[in-house]
């Protein structure tokens, strides 16, 4: 990322009015977009990441703030005089015109000489593989095709900045994953910034340089995928981005008490809220070694999934905790249904939420 | 047995064609070809002169019928589409009262719909008589039995017909792909033009023929509104039929109005684009 902002929205609240009612869909969002960022709006359905998009893109008017691209306030500004294209779910391809002219429809818009519109519309055909293909209507197309037309027809325009709104979620897994590395790729090569609406977390996490994790319009985070991986900022970040364990209680002296065993929160005292992963913990059924965070509990349940076991833990107190351990050595599980096991992990890996 | 079960399904809807439209339409071509009269009868003589004859002698009428009918779908047209284009978008909510409202009309018969035009249009009527009273009208101003009330009276009647089928097929445009025209930089008249329009152009083509046809063939309008000078095709079969029992002239009209619309709708076809007018649709 560098200095220069792309994009920047400062507290920007988007209202609607239905059925008497207000409803806030977006609460007071202020982010920087760096140029040629990776940047996604992470978040359930209805937590406001399309809306904050569209404000992007200029279909949706901000109730209150500011939305700027390269410095310029555009907040009052159309869509078509935005220096911004979006990628549409569902593509929203012109199904009354072939690939060539749906490629070439910004380039007309603007005027463009027809032997540079010929040129570029070429090579960008050529760039998404569909050339020969140019005559084809949208509905003769495959999903994955489609998908390639939507972005090619906004990518010719060379944009400032690209807005995809979930424009993989269409495709099925095998497709989703090749193209998840494709994008990658083209973001790489043309270098502008991308702005990536999606719910799927392991989506952002692999292609963002960085994420806002929204929920119920506002930014509850925004960091890098590790950082908002590793150090969620509130428990929603930690619940929304992969699996997460949350436990809860009163600090005393670094350690907290729970069901039978120890948290270790060095450094904190008082109520705490605290998520450890579950690939970090430990399962076994010796009693761990002084040092460690250790806890007991009893199997409830053991899933076999390839590359590793998930096991759900009960502990004395209600609570449960998921455990992932690797199938490094042999795939037989560690312990059955029923077992009473200890799990343990590094001081380390017990992040304190908030802190 | 499975495979034949669609074709069993359609059968009732074929036996209904072939006894309500086939049928007819043969006994209505051989009786256009016939000779005589309603006491002697007629007898078969492939007498074609019945074409040219009728066709020579009420050419004024079919060409006025062609015009009128033209005219008013044309007005039909222009004051559909927008009116199409508001329920489509612009309605919300309130959608389907509109569309109850545009139907409310063929709660009232047709004949009685018409005839309650003639007295709105009388020259001393409601309307007329009351501003003419206040002077702001001259007293010799008339619009029955005028080609405008004839035409008026077509447009009112079938306006429905046109915004119907415009109005289904505006629905069915993705706003969506609205957004990306104008998010790559079309206005929005460009917008309209070069995305929302042609993607309505079924809607228009349908309109056009479910109000074209009837209002060009209809002898209510110009019976009722249209006086004595406004006569159209429609009225002189109709005599024809039932008044004159010129069962022979009436056929051969018929099918002359049939012919001429057909191949009108064909260069209507033709020059809309019939390929594009059906590939949007077949979206």
């Amino acid at each position: 990322m560098t200095g220069l902002s792309a994009i920047e929205l400062a507290d920007v609240v988007k209202e609607y009015h239905s059925h008497g009612e207000v409803v806030q869909a977006v609460k007071g969002v202020t982010l920087g977009i760096g140029e040629g960022e990776f940047f996604s709006l992470l978040g359930p359905s209805g937590c406001g990441k399309t809306t904050t998009m569209r404000m992007i893109a200029g279909f949706e008017a901000p109730t209150k703030g500011v939305v700027k691209l390269y410095g310029q306030d555009v907040t009052d500004v159309p869509p078509n005089k935005r220096d911004v294209n979006m990628v549409f779910q569902s593509y929203a391809l012109f199904p009354h015109m072939s690939v060539w002219d749906n490629v070439a429809f910004g380039l007309k818009q603007r005027k463009v000489a027809q032997a540079e519109i010929r040129r570029r519309v070429g090579e960008m055909l050529e760039i998404i593989g569909l050339t020969g293909r140019e005559k084809r209507m949208p509905r003769a197309l495959s999903g994955g095709q489609q998908q390639r037309v939507a972005l090619a027809r906004a990518l010719v325009n060379q944009p400032r900045a690209l807005l995809l709104d979930e424009p993989l979620g269409a495709l099925d897994l095998k497709l989703r994953q090749a193209m998840q590395i494709e994008l990658k790729r083209i973001q790489r090569e043309v270098g502008i910034t991308f702005v990536y609406v999606t719910h799927d977390q392991s989506e952002a996490l692999t292609m963002s340089d960085r994420i806002a994790v929204m929920n119920d319009g506002v930014v509850e985070q925004l960091a890098g995928p590790r950082e908002i991986y590793e150090r969620p900022a509130t428990a929603f970040v930690a619940g929304f981005i992969g699996t997460s364990n949350l436990l809860a209680g009163a600090a005393t002296g670094g350690e907290m008490k729970v069901g039978g065993g120890r948290v270790l929160v060095p450094g904190h005292d008082g109520d705490v809220t605290v998520t450890v992963r579950p690939e970090k913990i430990t399962i076994g059924t010796d009693e761990p070694a002084q040092g460690l965070s250790a806890v007991k509990g009893t199997v409830s349940e053991v899933v076999y999934l390839g590359t590793y076991n998930s096991y759900a833990v009960s502990l004395a107190d209600g609570a449960e905790i998921t455990v992932f351990q690797q199938n490094a050595h042999d795939a037989t599980a560690t312990a059955e249904r029923g077992d009473s096991v200890w799990l343990s992990w590094q001081a380390q890996h017990s992040y304190v939420i908030g802190s | 047995m499975r495979r034949l079960t669609p074709y069993l399904l359609a059968l009732p809807s074929w036996m209904w064609l072939a006894i309500f439209l086939v049928v007819p339409m043969v006994a209505m071509a051989s009786v256009s070809l016939q000779t005589g009269n309603a006491i002697d009868g007629f007898a078969m003589t492939f007498s074609f002169s019945n074409y040219t004859e009728a066709i020579g002698r009420y050419s004024t009428q079919l060409a006025r019928s062609l015009l009128y009918g033209a005219l008013a779908t044309v007005a039909m047209l222009v004051i559909g589409y927008p009116v199409a284009y508001f329920i489509a978008f612009k309605a919300g909510a309130r959608k389907s009262m509109y569309l109850f409202l545009l139907l409310l009309p063929f709660f009232v018969s047709f004949v009685l719909r018409t005839i309650s035009w003639n007295f709105l249009l009388a020259d001393n009527g409601i309307l007329f008589g009351t501003l003419k009273g206040w002077g702001l009208l001259p007293a010799d101003f008339h619009v029955l039995a005028t080609t405008v009330a004839v035409v008026g009276g077509l447009t009112y009647n079938f306006l429905p017909f046109m915004i119907l089928p415009i109005y289904v097929a505006l629905e069915r445009v993705d706003p969506r792909v609205v957004e990306a025209a104008q998010d790559l930089y079309a206005t929005r008249a460009a917008a309209f033009r070069r995305v929302v329009l042609p993607l309505s152009l079924p809607g228009v083509f349908a309109g056009v023929l479910m109000t074209f046809v009837p209002a060009t063939a209809d002898p209510i309008n110009a019976a009722i509104l249209g006086g004595t000078s406004n006569t159209m095709i429609g009225n002189i079969i109709q005599t024809a039929y039932l008044t004159n029992l010129d069962y022979p002239t009436a056929s051969a009209l018929s099918f002359t109005l049939m012919a001429v619309l057909l191949v009108g709708i064909f260069i209507y076809a033709r020059a809309l684009g019939t390929e594009n007018v059906l590939e949007a649709a077949a979206r």
